[in-house]
């Protein structure tokens, strides 16, 4: 895919919004979180919100490091890969009790979640969307303007 | 002038669906006569009064398509999908099918069938989603384990553990052949040669097509009015640089100086019989190519070949400042496809969008000139024969090649080296001036448009041609012709499609045809997965 940086926004919070939203709407009573129903609810929506609002900050890296590439491209194993820091400075967010929403989380939970958001968004967004989207990927992942 | 055989052909009140075939239905007695007259050639704007009178039939569609290549496919591909009925579509061509040219070209070039493109996955001119792509279709078409996720893997791990994964030739040809049959594209093609378009009095346009000579039936010039004109001409033809078109002339001998998209097998098969030296000239695929075939030839017939490498620019290594660094070394600068990838809608497109003048030929500059893609098993051979020492490199531009005994050419080199070769081969590319092909000339001469900052013919985002607006009409151009314009590599899949999807957009918002929103495509793309005729 080749980002620009709006397109890269756009993805992130509408895309993340729609296609993680409605994939932790479904899996979020079955996730291993030793939890009643609502609470589960509320600790998988808190990890989906971490995902697109300090994805945020994430793009503006990854923009960056497009950059350096003659291409400016960026290739889909760096999109996938990108989840082993992502995921894991959100786990450590929620790990340190500075974190206002006070939502326990067990790793297994924790971890299956945030992994199978990332697959399914990833696997949409690696193909599939272009259905539904036909113009986004000549728009630098743009979905309006 | 007045010849009565017209009238009975003259389309104002025909209805705008036709088929071909009512272009013979007045019989051969009446037709043949129409030809351009002086009065038309000089005139700018046509009434089809003008045409009348020089007995020029006139056939009605409300868009027409010229050229009939890739460029044309993609576009009545996409209105198509859009719902525009084939009625309301003409392409205007020589060709067969859409793409015979290329087809022609990849051959001769040294692009067997079975040999992989320079274009990514999912740049499908078969399908305007570019899903499933190349990459995924191989490898559910694959009969084994392996074949099934080599793909997968190159495409997963690209271009980081692997080369891009590019599709093959046949692959490629097979399913442009399965989308031309489900969206009925034979039965919108009308055979013969443009020779014009020029705008009609009452808006809209007229474009003359030259019937063919085999086809005594029909009228030797037809008008077609159309309140749409598309052209993708492709190139003008093959580029001769000075030196060789003199040798030629001199020598009138055009075999053992070919150009590389010239059909030259005579020379692989010469060099089979009696060994010899091989002039290449160039640095861009087509040499990579040329370079390929001669070494594969080396190894598997055990020949004695050698080569000379001439390279005008000689890229000794990585170059350009630091955000706009590109790879490079032994000669070649490296990219994985024609231009950046982000040129087909990423940053690059962006930034290309917002330049006007010398800043857009400055911008097109920095995205570097000639480039090969950098491929393992290419990069093997020629190491392998630079440590024999039959390969070599001369840095320079060729002054003159010169005849000498025993059927060898000698290439004298402006820094005063001369090489003495028994073919040279020149991977110098296709004619792209647009003054060279008629039909572009006269539409700067006739119709109002321009030249965009590096030549070609000037459009606006929408591909629209800028100063050829006729009343509700609109003229577009899409393809080589337009390189230079807000979308640098134009001339390539990606480029004609995206070319294609801006057009159909501005003809949605003319209104005529639906604009494709999210449900349509949805619904149109499951009409592609189980091949639904159109
Ligand atoms: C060797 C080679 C390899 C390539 N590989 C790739 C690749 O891997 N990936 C990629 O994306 N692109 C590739 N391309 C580029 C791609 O093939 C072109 O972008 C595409 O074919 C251009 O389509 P077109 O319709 O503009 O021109 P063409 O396909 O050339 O068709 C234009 C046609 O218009 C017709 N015409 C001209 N004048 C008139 C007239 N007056 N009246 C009627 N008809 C007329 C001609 O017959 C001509 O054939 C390659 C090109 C070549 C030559």
């Amino acid at each position: 895919m080749t980002y620009s940086l709006a397109g890269r926004m756009h993805t992130r919070i509408v895309l993340f919004a729609v296609i993680g939203g409605i994939w932790t709407a479904l899996i979020a009573p079955i996730l291993p979180t030793r939890l009643p129903l609502g609470r589960s609810y509320e600790m998988s929506f808190t990890v989906l919100g971490l995902i697109i609002v300090l994805g945020l900050l994430w793009e503006l890296l990854y923009h960056l490091l497009q950059q350096y590439r003659w291409d400016k491209d960026w290739p889909t194993a760096f999109s996938l890969l990108a989840g082993v820091p992502e995921g894991t400075l959100i786990w450590l967010l929620l790990g340190t009790d500075t974190w206002f929403w006070d939502v326990p989380v067990t790793a297994r939970g924790y971890w299956l979640l945030f992994v199978s958001i990332w697959l399914v968004v990833w696997v949409a967004l690696s193909g599939p969307i272009r259905v539904l989207l036909v113009r986004r990927r000549w728009r630098g992942g743009k979905l309006f303007g | 002038m007045g010849r009565p055989g017209g009238q009975t052909f003259t389309g104002a009140g025909r209805p705008s669906h036709y088929r071909d075939h009512t272009m013979t239905d007045a019989g051969p007695s009446v037709v043949r006569a129409g030809d351009l007259t002086p009065e038309l050639v000089d005139t700018d704007i046509w009434s089809e009064q003008l045409l009348f009178d020089a007995g020029i039939p006139i056939l009605e569609a409300p868009l027409i398509s010229v050229g009939g290549g890739i460029g044309s496919f993609v576009l009545v591909d996409h209105l198509r999908i859009c719902g525009v009925r084939t009625e309301s579509l003409r392409v205007l061509t020589p060709l067969s099918t859409p793409w015979e040219s290329f087809a022609y070209l990849t051959r001769v070039s040294q692009v067997p069938i079975g040999a992989r493109l320079r274009s990514d996955s999912s740049a499908c001119p078969d399908n305007i989603w570019g899903f499933p792509s190349y990459a995924l279709r191989e490898a559910v078409g694959a009969d084994t384990v392996r074949g099934f996720l080599a793909p997968l893997w190159q495409v997963l791990t690209e271009p980081l553990l692997a080369e891009h994964y590019t599709p093959r030739v046949g692959q490629v040809l097979d399913w442009m052949a399965r989308e031309s049959r489900r969206i009925r594209y034979p039965e919108m093609v009308a055979t013969g040669q443009v020779r014009m378009v020029r705008r009609r009095a009452a808006g809209g346009y007229f474009t003359i097509l030259t019937t063919p000579e085999w086809n005594t039936a029909a009228a030797r010039r037809i008008a077609f009015r159309s309140t749409y004109v598309h052209l993708a001409v492709g190139y003008a033809g093959l580029k001769f640089l000075p030196d060789i078109a003199t040798y030629r002339e001199s020598t009138r001998n055009s075999s053992r100086v070919v150009n590389a998209y010239e059909p030259h097998e005579h020379v692989y098969d010469q060099l089979r019989s009696r060994p010899g030296t091989v002039l290449v000239r160039g640095s861009g695929i087509v040499a990579s190519r040329i370079l390929h075939r001669l070494i594969d030839e080396r190894n598997t017939h055990g020949l004695q070949t050698r080569v000379v490498h001439i390279f005008g620019s000689y890229v000794s290594g990585p170059h350009g400042p630091r955000f706009m660094r590109r790879g490079g070394g032994d000669g070649f600068a490296y990219q994985a496809f024609d231009d950046p990838k982000a040129v087909w809608g990423g940053q690059l497109r962006d930034r290309a969008r917002r330049t006007e003048g010398a800043e857009r030929a400055a911008f097109y500059d920095s995205l570097g000139a000639t480039s090969t893609p950098y491929r393992r098993n290419w990069q093997i051979q020629l190491a392998t024969a630079r440590a024999e020492g039959w390969y070599s490199t001369v840095i320079g531009e060729v002054d003159a090649l010169e005849a000498g005994s025993d059927d060898l050419i000698t290439a004298r080199i402006q820094s005063g080296d001369s090489v003495l070769a028994s073919f040279v081969i020149d991977c110098a590319g296709l004619e792209s001036d647009i003054g060279e092909q008629r039909i572009l000339a006269d539409l700067l001469q006739h119709t109002g448009a321009g030249r965009n900052p590096l030549g070609r013919l000037d459009v606006e985002p929408s591909f629209e041609v800028r100063g050829t607006r006729s009343g509700r009409g609109r003229l577009y151009a899409s393809g080589a012709a337009t390189h230079g314009s807000y979308l640098p590599g134009v001339d390539t899949f990606l480029g004609l499609q995206i070319a294609a999807q801006e057009i159909a957009d501005d003809l949605a918002a003319e209104g005529f045809c639906p604009r494709l929103n999210l449900f349509r495509s949805a619904r149109e793309w499951f009409r592609w997965a189980t091949n639904r005729v159109l």
